[in-house]
Formats: structure tokens, sequence, C-alpha cells
């Protein structure tokens, strides 16, 4: 593996190594780029995950202060843990569970299709599924992604039976084991599933894609990439014509360090991409880079989430097997009639005994949560994940009076829910229910959201540059060499889990960017 | 990974199975020597129950050094009354009491809490706390749900209670699953009770 110099100016520099940065890392150098990643996180591999929830969220999860505001319970519940991200090589693809499903036509006209709805930010996105079908099977194929490139779909464990029964009786249409980047065969040296019950704690066997053990081992193949994990970027450096020149981080020992750059990409999830370029803010750009339009930060989303559990008369074991075994497709469409536009996702989900308890209902006691726990065994659980309206009162600013490791100022997530999220939420708790009495439910169990997994829309996209922070290419309206290379770009969330998203955006980015270098555009 | 820390091999002689309350006068004197905490909560497993399959003794004892007697089986009984189950036994809320032990022992400002919660507790009850009857028990607990003191002691439960390999098997979760191949050939597909769905949208393992 290369190490490039610091002062050579030539690279271009990626912040972040999960779907986003580390996607983009991998294709700059397969175009012959020479690239640095700088990640805050250490390096795991498959040897060293850990099949223990807590062990394993302290081994992975971005664990950094952080403080929260605003009336969404997460607040309440974990007010220092607003998101279940991760600070590793590899990001949060380690422990994201796999689930790749591309946007809908209308998704991405969001603001056209739904209209002006009051309290929300709504914007059409500056590019359509047209432009990203190419990528998006490009991204399929790299991922391994199931049912899709002929890729056969995975076997449904107990917790997809219970779902599929109750779904089929309720008169659902589409319901199976859904588009997974989990190997059902062994494909691009990935061995395949070996239904570990651990997705989310990092995949021991490696058959779920995580960019860990697929595009950055590729990227340092082509002898293209330094990446050093356990550097954690603090600022970006701009000269006096406004172009950036590098970054300053902290190294595995907290010495600042200073990377020039070509070129800068910032791909550390919605939260930190947005406090980065906040926390760059200099004379020239006394309210951050890429900020002339006050929207770093802002529409910050979450995706509409909850999940239902459900107590059965006979044991169902829904942890064995992948946490995310199967989907119910039906209510992804736009149909306002049911009390709020946008659409959502039904997916299974598990967790794990000391996961439940945190997390069923967090702060609850007592005989009825205890009975709950004793019928673990007979649990089958759905996540229930739809789009939420964009609030630019929804948002991530710098909190000045809490200060992080390094002495700098700490996010603060703001988030209060929709009407819309809270409609959408109780028809999806209510639909979800229903499925599982279908499928003989004992008694059912409606739990809040967890901390967010899916951050997205805090530097998003918009054709125009008062509307948001950059452009189509995730190249921000103000900086032509700085980019965003993460679910931040997103205009509105649609219904899908992102990642598959971010991958294809990323593709697509990294041939803007190999091109406008060739070009000396930038 | 936390297992029960069971003290002496031989089963106890006339041991009862619980719930009952926690023993504390018959142990043997050589294990009573043995034992030189500020407190020792003790018990016996059920001879039915999972557990007692998998421990090497049914007799089970905790040994705290920082709080007293009367303090870890108030936390015990506190645990119970916050998180009951009809499937964990005393030795797993012993794990909440020697858990909190171990913090009190860290920090004075933990073993202050924790005493005074504790005398509360007590106060609460008109007595003694950890020999009340169940009701009176969840009366006093509640009359302190506002406390610092409790949201230690019920946050501590979340892990200390359901984070081991007792709880494990006691709830029928099987945990890690790398180690034994997975769940691929150990029943990810076992339930009988529905219908198996059709191979279009559950397809056959590729293995």
């Amino acid at each position: 593996m290369p190490s490039f110099d610091m002062n050579d100016d030539s690279v271009v520099v990626i912040v972040g190594s999960g779907a986003g940065g580390g996607t983009l890392a991998n294709e700059l150098c397969q175009k012959g780029a020479k690239v640095v990643v700088l990640e805050a996180g250490a390096r795991q591999s498959s040897a060293t995950f850990i099949n223990d929830e807590w062990a394993s969220f302290s081994q992975l999860a971005w664990l950094d202060t952080r403080t929260t505001s605003g009336t969404w319970r997460v607040a309440k519940d974990f007010s220092g843990l607003p998101a279940w991200i991760c600070k590793t090589v590899g990001g949060t693809t380690t422990h994201w569970a796999g689930a790749s499903l591309r946007f809908h036509p209308h998704e991405f006209k969001a603001r056209t299709t739904y209209g002006e709805i009051k309290g929300a930010s709504l914007l059409d996105w500056p590019l359509t599924l047209k432009d990203l079908e190419p990528y998006y099977s490009r991204a399929e194929d790299k991922m391994g992604v199931t049912r899709t490139h002929g890729i056969p779909g995975l076997p449904g464990n107990n917790n997809f039976k219970v779902m599929y029964a109750g779904a089929t009786k309720l008169g659902y249409k589409e319901c199976h084991t859904g588009r997974m980047a989990i190997n059902s065969r062994p494909r691009a040296d990935r061995a395949s599933c070996l239904q570990l019950g651990f997705c989310f704690q990092g995949c021991k066997s490696g058959a779920k894609w995580s960019t860990l053990y697929t595009e950055i081992p590729k990227a340092e193949a082509t002898g293209k990439l330094d990446l050093r994990p356990q550097s954690h970027v603090v600022k970006i450096e701009h000269n006096d014509a406004g172009k950036v020149t590098g970054v300053v981080y902290r190294d595995s020992k907290g010495a600042e360090q200073r990377q020039k750059a070509r070129v800068v990409c910032v791909a550390g999830n919605s939260i930190e991409t947005p406090r980065l370029l906040l926390l760059s803010a200099s004379s020239k750009y006394p309210d951050g880079l890429a900020n002339s339009s006050g929207q770093v930060g802002r529409n910050y989303m979450r995706h509409m989430t909850g999940s239902v559990y459900a107590v059965f008369k006979e044991p169902v074991h829904m942890y064995r097997g992948t946490t995310m075994a199967g989907i119910i497709v039906d209510e992804h469409g736009n149909n306002p009639k049911r009390g709020f536009v946008g659409g959502y996702e039904m997916e299974t989900l598990s967790l794990g005994l000391p996961f439940m308890v945190a997390f069923l209902n967090p702060g609850e006691w007592g005989a009825d949560f205890g009975w709950a726990i004793d019928n673990y065994a007979n649990m089958a659980g759905m996540w229930l994940v739809g789009e939420d309206m964009p609030r630019d009162t929804n948002r991530v600013t710098l909190n000045t009076s809490v200060k992080d490791q390094w002495g700098n100022p700490v996010p603060n997530v703001h988030f209060d829910d929709h009407d819309n999220d809270i409609a959408m939420r109780n028809h999806a708790f209510k639909q979800g229910e229903e499925v599982y009495k279908a499928a003989g439910a004992v008694k059912t169990y409606r739990t809040p959201p967890y901390p967010s997994t899916h951050n997205l829309g805090t530097c998003r996209m918009s054709a125009k540059p008062g509307d948001g922070v950059c452009n189509k290419y995730g190249q921000t309206h103000d900086i032509k060499n700085l980019f965003i290379s993460d679910g931040s770009q997103f205009t509105t969330g649609g219904a899908e889990n992102p990642t598959l998203t971010i991958v294809t955006l990323a593709i697509r980015q990294a041939e803007y960017i190999s091109g406008q270098m060739s070009k000396r555009a930038i | 990974m936390k297992v029960i820390p069971i003290v002496g091999a031989a089963p106890e002689s006339g041991a009862c199975s619980e719930p009952g309350p926690v023993r504390k006068s018959d142990l043997p004197l050589t294990r009573r020597e043995f034992l030189r905490g500020s407190g020792i909560l003790t018990g016996t497993l059920a001879a039915s129950s999972v557990l007692a399959s998998l421990a090497p003794s049914q007799s089970w004892a905790v040994e705290l050094g920082t709080l007293n007697q009367g303090e870890g089986e108030a936390l015990m009984k506190m645990g119970r009354t916050l998180y009951p189950s009809a499937k964990l036994q005393d030795a797993v809320y012993a794990l909440l009491a020697k858990d909190l032990d171990a913090d009190a022992a860290k920090s004075p400002d933990a073993l202050k809490q924790l005493r005074e919660g504790c005398a509360e507790l007590d106060k609460a009850a008109g007595g003694s706390f950890a020999s009340a009857g169940a009701a009176k028990q969840l009366e006093a607990v509640k009359s302190l749900e506002s406390s610092p003191f409790f949201a230690t002691v019920r946050g501590k439960c979340i892990t200390s209670l359901y984070n081991n390999e007792m709880a494990f098997a006691s709830f029928g979760y099987e945990g890690a699953s790398y180690d034994k191949g997975g769940y691929i050939t150990r029943g990810f597909q076992d339930l009988k009770w529905l219908p198996d769905p059709p191979k279009t949208a559950s397809p056959p393992s590729g293995r």
C-alpha cells in the first residue's frame, strides 16, 4: 500500500470509508487516481467481529459525544446516541442489514408528486431514476444483490415464515426474502450466507457486502489507495481563491496532521459530514464551507421508522438467520388516501435478547414487560421504514457548549417528527400488527424508532444553488473541488434503505470526478 | 460474557427450590471461611431448571465487596420487582447486586446513591424492603421512580439481568453462532406451525 506524501497535492482525499467513501475510493483508484482515505475508526475484519450485541456495539459504533434536542423520542431515551452508526473501516456497511432497494421514479420528484406540504421543505432531486438506472445496475452487480443479475433470493428463516403467512392472509401480494446484498451463493470471492443471525454485528462469514472486505481491498490492490485508519478529520482548509487545499486530522496518537489534496470528498455520514463543513468555517466562509445557501446541516432525515414485535403460542426463534430476512413491498407507493404522502416498506427484523430488552420499549419496566421478555423465543419482529419529510428545522448544528475529545464542538441533532411521519408510522404500526394477528399473534407490540441508522439529507443536492449544498454529482455549489459523497446528498429520503443509492451515487460521482480531473476543471 | 460465579462444588443438603427467601445461614463452615465479602448472596438453582443442568453446582454464592448483605438483598429484590420473570432465577438477579457492588467500589458517589436508595426502599416499605410482600415492594419501587437511584438500578438491569449466559439459556436465546457454523443447519427454518412459503418467495438454500 502506498504512503503518499502529506504535501502531495495531487491526491483525492476521501473522509470516511463506508458505503459512499469506500466505494468512491475503489472507483477512483480503478481509474488511476491517487486516493487517501482518512477513516476515524480502526480496522476490524470478519475474524475480529464479535457475535455479541453489546461487545460488538462497543467495537463498531460511533460513540463520540453527541447531543440531541427536539420532540423525537430518541432525545429522551438515548439523548447521547442520536444515531446507531459506525466508526470503523467500512463504516456502517459493517453494521447494515443488506437490504438493497432502488428508489421508485416518483421518489426523485417528491415536491412535484406530493405537492406543497406544510412544514416540509420538499424538493425534487436534480436527477431521475433514468439517470441512475445504469449505475444502480452496476451497484447491484458489485454488491451481489439477490434477485438481480440472476442471483437467487436467500432462503427465508422462521421470522420470514411468520411474516409471509400473515402477509398473504392479509392479502398483500408482494412478500419475499428481498433484494439483499448477502450472498445466496458463493460470489465475488465471498462465501454464501451461514444464517449467523448477527448481520448488525459485522458479518463474520463475509457473505454480506461491506466496503471493508470488497471495495477497500480492491482499491488497495491497485496500489493507488493510502488508507489511514484512526485518522479523524477535524477541518478542511482552503486557499484565498476559495478552493479547498487539504484537510487537518488527528492521527491514531492524537497528533495533528495536515494532508494536502487536489479534491476533497466528504463521506462521514449525515451527522459528521455537515459538522465537518461547519467546523471548517473561516473568515472567507464564516458560516462553514459550501454553506452560502445556509442549507448545511438542515433537512436532516432519518426515515419514518418503528417496529412491530409479536408473541405467538409457538416458538419462532427469530434471531436465527439473517436479521432482515424478508419484505412486504405493497405499502411502498404514494397513496394519499391512507392519510399521508409517500410510502413505506415492512422488513423482518430481529434483535438478540440483550438488545430486545434495551429497545422493545425503552424505559418500560414491570410485569407486562417481564412477560414479553419471558416470551422472547416465541417472538417475531418487523421493521417499518418509510419516507419522512425533510424540514429545515430538523438540523445538525455545532453545540459549542460541549466539546469532543479534540476540543471541537460536538454535533447536536435536532429532530421533530412531521405530522406526515406520525400518520405514516401509525398506519404502518397498524398494518404490522394486522400481519401478525393474521398469523396468530397472542400479543403485539409497537416499538418506537431506534437511534437512527438511516441518516440523510444534511447537505442535499439541488438544481438551484440556493436550495441545497451540492449539485447532481455531489459537487458543492460553492467550491468546485469539494464533494459530498454519502447519504447527506439525498434531496429526499425515499422509502427504501439508502445504502444501494449511496453506492450508486458514488459510482456515478467517481466518473464525474475523474472526467473533471482529466479536463483539468478541478 | 458473565457466567454465574458459583462457589463450591458439592450440592448442599436440604436445598430448596426458588423462588424463596435468600438463604444465608446454612453454608458449610469451610465455604463461609472462603467467602469474606461485605455481604454474601446465596441460593439454589431449581433442580428442574435449564440452568441446573448447565451449572457445575446447584448452589450458588455471590460475594459483595462494598455493599452490605441487606443492601445486596434489597437490590436483588428491586431487580425482580422491576423486571419480574417466570424464567429468571435469583442467581441472575444476584448478578445485578454484584454489578452495582462493583460500581460502588469504584465510586463513592455511586456507593452513596445506592446506600441511600436502599434506605429509601426500606422506608417506603415501612421496614425491610427485601422481606416485604410483592405488592408492597412494587409500591415502594414505584414511589422512587423519578429518583436517580431508580434510574441507576433500572439501567443496570438491562445489561446485568439480560446480557449473560444464564439469561440466554433461560429465555431460549442461543447467542453466538459463528463458531457453530451459524444457524443454517441448526434450525433457522424449523418452524412447523405455519405453512412453508413457496420457493418463489423463499428459495432453497444454495449450500
